[in-house]
């Protein structure tokens, strides 16, 4: 094993689609609200993103409750895109983010293609925005409610729709959801769409019932299912995509709770990664498992996330590249 | 640190003083460094429980019963818990000494009348726990302070003796008639009301009595601060879960979080008739054909 580095050595700055973050571990979107509620607990400007509560063209009540369920290292989610619409949004929540000094990674999501493009038109615009995130994990109006993210042709026309209109030098992220087949043939169609880079993944669903009633306890029926519990299915679906698009940038987000988790999703060939379900668990954490990655790349000798980023997929002989420690002769 | 955020909230690793059994509930003491002296009757705290490598992800949400800003072992907080679940279950296994990370105090806290007014507090189970701190609060602005505490049975009331100290008149009731009163609190509230002229109502408990304290209270012109009890998932404000209908000061009604903009709310701007829906005309409720 290679000597370990100083932890002041590790720059653990990272450049995605060409926008540079000061860190790579970011907060999840539907996990962090618009980032003002994280502040007594961590600061937003020296996080790698802060990823915002998917914002919709209209205001959205949110489904009713009961709307969540703890379930073994996990929870299930039935929120229903609560939010206060675009206006508020880039009116209140993105100038704060902003004048904050935080990165503000703007999660947007549509009922149609309609509604993506203009939703990519407004905030592409907007200043401040480090970069767009499309949550295409929801129904499709036009297309019987069928969910974006399932079909590969939809998938590719709601990023298709957001790109058109957003400035060529903001990156447009594209959000998959892991309940699909072949999430490798979602990932190949979004980019030849013109995604910059991908989020891997949305929740999966599930469901929980009731031990008394016997029904679902979500109002919703079913429910995203988040936490660590699937973290083993996101960093399959990084590892499946990066091997087959190795140079595509991808964000992992799923479950992360630790420095080590992250690590393992950059291994797995994740350029940076979102912490997200943790965050209600310990509303420091977007911070602490950057400062813990770290440690995690440190101790392994490594000085940047960029050094480990894919190592998993190459053979066990093959060297990893490492800076060469001071004092070591070649 | 900055002004503004010396009010917020801490996350802080707490460490256990006490936990002593009281009737069907569970009395949890904690040293948490900072936190006490900024709760105030109300707020609540939000606690991490199963440890470091919990599978149990989420908070776990109690009012403060009490908040001393120094002792032997600095400020402590104290919260009244009944066992429900694995994690109501671990924290009523804690031992002193045993760690757990809080988070608080958090949410809005009780507003107080300007003027030297009567006020009823009333309770139900262990709902009663932050009306003792806000019977201090009260009694200290010249306030009279009348309780009324309510239970499904004796061993469900809280605090029952601390009232007497607390409060210039108490009443009890209970389901089964154990103690006091069989019956709701509603019970005894017309007559507590009439005969103490209230002019504020604070209420803390199910959400079915609070409903019921605060159609009372309207129905006679009285002011009345609701402390509900929503399930909640962070109790920060960034999981969305803890919601109901409320209606602004605008006429609009919105899905408002019980964490940031409760737990404490005025009872006549609660929708109460539709908690767990979303009522027809909400801020962005569906439409027909609309989003589902």
């Amino acid at each position: 094993m290679t000597p370990a580095v100083d932890e002041a050595a590790v720059d653990l700055g990272v450049e995605i689609a060409g926008t540079t973050f000061p860190t790579p571990v970011m907060t999840a979107s539907g996990c962090a609200a618009a980032g003002r509620e994280l502040a007594p607990f961590l600061d937003v400007a020296r996080i790698g993103a802060v990823v915002t509560k998917s914002v919709l063209l209209d205001p959205r009540s949110g489904r009713a409750t009961p709307r969540m369920v703890e379930t073994p290292s996990g929870m299930l989610n039935s929120i229903g895109l609560q939010g206060p619409g675009i206006d508020a949004f880039l009116a209140t929540d993105l100038p704060w983010l902003v004048q904050r000094g935080a990165r503000a990674v703007v999660s947007i999501a549509g009922g149609s293609l309609g509604e993506y493009a203009e939703l990519g038109r407004r905030v592409g615009v907007a200043p401040g925005v480090a970069a767009i995130e499309v949550n295409i994990s929801c129904p499709n109006v036009e297309d019987r409610g069928l969910v974006f993210a399932c079909d590969p042709s939809q998938a590719a026309r709601a990023v298709a729709a957001v790109r058109r209109g957003v400035p060529r030098d903001v990156p447009v992220l594209a959000k998959l959801s892991p309940d699909v087949t072949d999430i490798v043939a979602v990932a190949d169609a979004v980019v030849e769409a013109g995604a910059s880079g991908l989020s891997l993944v949305n929740t999966t669903l599930g469901l929980a019932i009731d031990p008394e009633t016997l029904r679902p306890v979500l109002g919703g029926g079913t429910g995203g299912l988040s936490g660590p519990a699937i973290r083993p299915l996101a960093l399959r679906c990084v590892w499946q995509v990066h091997a087959a698009m190795p140079t595509v940038p991808i964000i992992g987000v799923g479950g992360i709770r630790t420095g080590f988790d992250a690590l393992e999703f950059l291994a797995a060939g994740a350029s940076a990664v979102q912490v997200g379900t943790v965050t209600f668990h310990d509303p420091s954490a977007p911070a602490r498992v950057g400062e813990e990655l770290r440690g995690e790349l440190a101790v392994r000798g490594f000085t940047s996330p960029g050094q480990v980023v894919g190592v998993a997929h190459r053979s066990a002989q093959a060297p990893i590249d490492r800076p060469v420690p001071q004092g070591a002769t070649l | 640190m900055t002004a503004a955020t010396a009010h917020g909230p801490l996350q802080v690793t707490g460490r256990v003083l006490s936990v002593d059994r009281v009737g069907d509930y569970h009395h949890l003491t904690l040293v948490a460094s900072g936190v006490a002296e900024r709760t105030r009757p109300g707020a609540f705290v939000a606690l991490a429980v199963g440890g470091p490598q919990s599978a149990m992800l989420l908070r776990r949400s109690f009012s403060v019963y009490r908040a001393r800003r120094s002792g032997v072992y600095g400020g402590t907080v104290e919260v009244v818990l009944a066992v429900h679940g694995k994690g109501t279950e671990w924290l009523a296994g804690l031992r002193p000494q045993d760690e757990v990370d809080v988070v608080g105090p958090l949410g809005r806290p009780f507003a107080l009348p300007q003027e030297p007014v009567p006020c009823v507090l009333v309770g139900g189970g262990y709902g009663s726990a932050p009306l003792f701190g806000l019977a201090e609060r009260l009694r200290a602005r010249g306030c009279g302070v009348h309780l009324v505490l309510g239970a499904a049975t004796e061993r469900r009331l809280f605090g029952v003796l601390e009232a007497r100290r607390a409060a210039q008149s108490v009443e009890v009731t209970t389901d089964d008639g154990s103690l006091g009163v069989r019956g709701p609190v509603t019970a005894v509230l017309p007559a507590v009301l009439g005969r103490t002229c209230a002019a504020v109502v604070y209420a803390c408990g199910p959400m079915a009595m609070l409903r019921a304290v605060a159609h009372l209270a309207e129905e006679r012109g009285v002011w009345s601060q609701c402390a509900v009890e929503e399930s909640m998932a962070c109790g920060v404000g960034v999981c969305m879960t803890c919601v109901l209908p409320v209606r602004g000061e605008d006429g609009v009604v919105r899905m408002v979080r019980s964490c940031t903009e409760g737990p404490v709310f005025r009872g006549d701007r609660v929708l109460w008739d539709d908690v767990g829906t979303v009522p027809e005309g909400t801020l962005g409720a569906p439409r027909s054909g609309g989003h589902r």
